[in-house]
């Protein structure tokens, strides 16, 4: 059916006082007025539903922008940083002519929406963001978090997350290398479902989204343009122009990983032929954002035939087809001599692959439906001049009261039976417990470089088979110690994902972020998201990492209650030799057991806390970057040195989690002395940060323990890897067989 | 002199490049065959890999059973080429009937990735005589679709002609995993044709070939030196 009259651009000039649903797109009034103002002229549906989406929060980062800019403000000087924040994906130089590309993002709301999809599809989104680099993506990492893990929804959002990365991570070869699973009750309504991915390159072959050359074709290719994920269009086109359209279509995109794997080879195929000038993933606002990004990045102007979109559906109207998000297609930008050459290799793959347009020498972007202009506006003012609110925040007036509700006076364990039941009830707790009934469905194996991955401190690539060249990667993030302090949470973040890596023998090299907090309406939430900003902006400076890119996602809150403050840090470092690369799983008996860093009484936000006493209060654990980066030299050289042969970083749950996940990884027991100077139950249970335990060969003891001195490395002995059980001299014995039922039956019992 | 073994790839083949590179630590020289080319370019051997070919849509492996190469591959096998199919391999095998039986979706409903232990059964196909019979080994599975079934005179008949080439067993030791890990009737993980030139599996052994990444193990190492020996020897 034809829809009369087409709201072209001539239309719209004559037609001023037409009233566009503007409220329904999600556009504030004056944002409405300053579209009208950049025009000259109300804009056409087609025009307005750019804006809209563009202007977004999603796109548009309009409440975050004021607060991001001190990631670029603060930045270290760092030679490893290739391209920064504003692409795709920021890239880093990992030596070697190598050029590595890594992105955290957010796909939380869909997830909780429609488990399966919701979750697939932010893996498909992430993983073409990496291509759109021009890299081929090799890992992809999931941090995930749900709500308590016995409530009867976690039943039914868990599975669907699970099996959605797995069903479409699996499907495109992409092993799947790290994350997290967390639970707890603020999650509920609001899981947060975050995907990262990597990818390798060679540094001749970064690319980039922007259009140049006047006479380049743009070339829209992968999956047909459907209905899925248009949200706000169809009121749009449905209700204000044709009274005749069907029905309102499912918000949330449905995945094709078979699509996006054939998309892969392609786009890679082209690249390694050099046919591409420019590449853009078409994602959120789907061809909206893909033209305005792609021209506004460019030096000229852009006109699109939206006729000749191949659809999955005929029906769609202009504003629908500009708004889609139907996944698995890209937009990429040839030189006309290429076109062909572009063609065939999409043919090739079987991927459908249609020239929509050029590049022109203007400075507009003109988008033509049915003969007639729909879209004529600067690109810039729809992809980069949004709305930018200075949202109001104040520190909120219950931190007082909840950082004096000091978790340190919370009662203690009074005997050795009390202690080891304790230890129990941590270990098998839903957090501290194995997460391999998740893991497992998950390929870790495929592209065969997978060195380590979970329940690894981090997943590791070999990118060289030659000279044994390898990236690792991990994400940590922990909402209950940001809730306490947003600053010092987002610093914790950092050190914990930074030692992680470093605790693998790889060296820190950059962060991605993906930031996941409540409604920024609300100042308590904003002025949460202030902080957290401002504490990774300050400790990236100092740890010399950039944040090259990530991810910002806002309004995880039911009603007036907002998820804590998550701020999911991702580091990615560089090994010179994956051979030499550090395990957690003990290795060998009668090897030394060393506590590196120091311990103190730090329960605020502790698992131990959360576990035993279901509280939340008091200050999260100290924050000391210069020790985290001292204590990363160390575990660093030893990997490289030869001096430890296994080691677990010490973060939530303390040394006794540590411990227990290194025997049961390594079949091996463990037998501890409590240090002098501190209680069985600090030992085990606190959370002090920049702490490690290595396991070293005795004949390496002499050796490890100079160059700790040396460098002022508090150490301590306190055991040796032994026996059957894990046992703390003086206090308790547990049977390995004991810990593995309660550690690994935990997750199965709840889920399976 | 050494053998050059095809790996061919199917629209959503994932672990050709590992095959390839499994054939070439064992000395032999990998050759990469496109699906839609009908011509196998003098091979002396193929492997059908892993993966979600064709989306695994209708069923794993019903639709590239019908692409070109296998037009090819189905002849060839007939008349002695050896063939080995490993998980989205195997499952293009018996869709294709070079193999007896068909794999359903595993009895847990998930995708299952794990270290796998199995007991070779049988040490005289072209893909298996690098291993003794009885020999236990470690070989890394992951599939959705593993179950493998067939009806009890096929199963009897498979079992009494020594076709079964590999069973799974339970891990032993301090883990309690099952050692069945979807189902599989009669534990079976693997079998041969009547002539031994063509094995199908579930398992992963191209996965298996390097101490440092994958399994950590290289107990899969000797599919693709059993197929280099037998190449060159005859």
């Amino acid at each position: 059916m034809s829809r009369t009259p087409l709201d072209t651009v001539e239309h719209a000039a004559e037609t001023p006082d037409v009233e566009l649903p503007w409220a329904e797109l999600g556009l504030k009034k004056d944002e409405y007025e300053k579209v009208v103002e950049i025009l000259g002229r109300r804009p056409t549906g087609a025009e307005l539903a750019m804006y809209s989406v563009m202007w977004s929060e999603h796109c548009s980062y309009k409440s975050s922008k004021v607060h991001l800019r001190q990631f670029g403000e603060k930045a270290p000087q760092s030679d490893a940083l290739l391209v920064g924040i504003g692409e795709n994906a920021g890239v880093v130089d990992v030596g070697q002519g190598y050029a590595v590309t890594f992105k955290v993002e957010s796909h939380n709301h869909p997830s909780y929406v429609e488990p399966y999809q919701g979750a697939a599809t932010g893996v498909g989104g992430i993983v073409r963001d990496i291509i759109a680099m021009g890299a081929r993506p090799v890992a992809v990492v999931d941090p995930l978090r749900f709500g308590a893990a016995d409530h009867p929804d976690t039943k039914r959002v868990l599975p669907g997350v699970v099996a959605g990365i797995g069903g479409y991570g699996n499907c495109l070869g992409l092993p799947n290398i790290g994350g997290e699973v967390v639970f707890d009750a603020c999650y509920q309504g609001n899981p947060l479902v975050n995907a990262g991915a990597i990818g390798v390159m060679r540094h001749e072959d970064i690319h980039l989204a922007k259009a140049s050359g006047t006479g380049n074709k743009v070339i829209l290719y992968g999956a047909r343009t459907g209905g899925d994920g248009i949200g706000g269009a169809s009121i749009l086109a449905s209700e204000t122009f044709d009274d005749a359209k069907p029905s309102k279509r499912p918000a949330v995109q449905v995945g094709d990983p078979f699509q996006e794997k054939l998309l892969i080879e392609c786009t890679l195929e082209a690249f390694a032929e050099k046919l591409v000038v420019g590449i853009q993933d078409l994602g959120a606002a789907g061809l909206s954002c893909a033209t305005s990004e792609l021209a506004s990045n460019g030096s000229g102007g852009m006109t699109v035939t939206l006729d000749d979109v191949p659809l999955r559906d005929s029906t769609l109207s202009p504003e629908e087809i500009l708004m889609s998000e139907s996944q698995e297609r890209m937009c990429a930008v040839v030189e006309p001599s290429k076109v062909d050459r572009f063609l065939e290799i999409c043919d090739k793959w079987d991927v459908i692959a249609t020239v929509i347009g050029e590049v022109t020498d203007g400075d507009r972007l003109e988008i033509f439906w049915h003969g007639g202009k729909i879209v004529d506006v600067d690109p810039r003012t729809v992809a980069h001049d949004g709305p930018v609110y200075e949202r109001p925040y104040a520190r909120p007036s219950w931190q007082d009261a909840l950082q004096a509700d000091d978790a340190n006076k919370l009662a203690r364990p009074g005997t050795s039976e009390e202690l080891k039941s304790q230890v129990l009830a941590l270990v098998s707790s839903p957090n501290q417990a194995s997460k391999k009934w998740i893991t497992s469905q998950y390929d870790h194996f495929v592209q065969g470089n997978t060195v380590l991955a979970q329940p690894e401190d981090s997943g590791m690539i070999r990118i060289d088979e030659e000279t044994g060249l390898g990236v690792a990667i991990a994400t940590d993030g922990n909402g209950r110690y940001a809730k306490l302090d947003p600053y010092a949470g987002a610093q914790l973040a950092l050190s914990e994902a930074y030692r992680n890596v470093a605790t693998t023998g790889a060296k820190p090299l950059a962060v991605s972020d993906c930031l996941n907090f409540g409604s920024p309406e609300d100042p308590a939430v904003m002025w949460q998201f202030a902080e957290a900003i401002r504490g990774l902006a300050d400790a990236c400076q100092q740890l010399g990492t950039p944040v090259t890119g990530g991810n910002v996602s806002l309004y995880n809150q039911t009603g007036d209650v907002a998820i804590h403050p998550t701020p999911v840090v991702a580091v990615l470092g560089v090994i010179d030799d994956v051979a030499r690369r550090t395990p957690v799983a003990f290795q060998e008996e009668g090897q030394l057991l060393y506590l590196l860093g120091d311990t103190r009484e730090e329960f605020g936000g502790s698992a131990w806390s959360q576990v035993v006493h279901d509280h939340l209060g008091g200050l999260p654990p100290k924050v000391d970057l210069e020790r985290e980066r001292l204590l990363a030299e160390i575990l660093i050289s030893a990997s490289r040195d030869g001096m430890i042969d296994s080691a677990h970083d010490l973060s939530d749950g303390g040394l006794i989690q540590a411990v227990v996940e290194s025997a049961l990884l390594g079949e091996k027991g463990a037998r501890l002395i409590v240090p002098d100077g501190l209680d069985a139950f600090t030992f085990l249970f606190s959370e002090s940060a920049g702490r490690a335990v290595v396991a070293i060969p005795r004949s390496e003891e002499l050796r490890f323990n100079d160059m700790c001195g040396a460098r002022g490395l508090p150490v301590t002995r306190i055991g040796v890897v032994d026996g059957e059980s894990v046992e703390i001299q003086g206090e308790f014995a547990l049977s390995l067989e004991e810990l593995r039922e309660a550690h690994e039956g935990t997750i199965p019992a709840l889920l399976a | 002199m050494t053998a050059r073994i095809g790996v061919v790839t199917f629209p959503g083949s994932l672990d050709d490049r590992d095959t390839q590179r499994a054939i070439r630590l064992a000395g032999a020289e990998p050759v990469a065959l496109w699906h839609k080319d009908k011509n196998l370019h003098q091979v002396d051997a193929v492997v059908l890999p892993g993966g979600f070919s064709y989306g695994d849509y209708l069923r794993a492996g019903a639709i590239s059973r019908f692409s070109p190469v296998m037009e090819t591959v189905i002849e060839q096998a007939k008349s002695g080429l050896p063939v080995l199919g490993i998980c989205n391999g195997f499952q293009i095998l018996t869709e294709a009937h070079l193999l007896p039986g068909a794999m359903l979706g595993n009895n847990h409903l998930h995708f299952i990735c794990r270290d796998q232990k199995l007991r070779v059964e049988n040490a005289d196909t072209a893909w298996t005589s690098d291993y003794v019979s009885g020999q236990e080994i470690h070989i890394p599975l992951k599939n959705m679709d593993g179950r493998y079934v067939a009806d009890e005179h096929t199963l009897d008949e498979l079992e009494a002609e020594g076709r079964v080439v590999f069973r799974y067993l339970a891990r032993g030791g301090a883990t309690n995993e099952p050692g069945n890990p979807n189902g599989s009737l009669r534990d079976i993980a693997g079998i041969t044709n009547a002539a031994g030139n063509v094995v199908g599996l579930m398992p992963h052994p191209e996965h298996a070939v390097e101490a440092l990444v994958g399994s950590g193990r290289t107990d899969g190492l000797p599919f693709f030196t059993s197929i280099l020996k037998k190449l060159v020897n005859v």
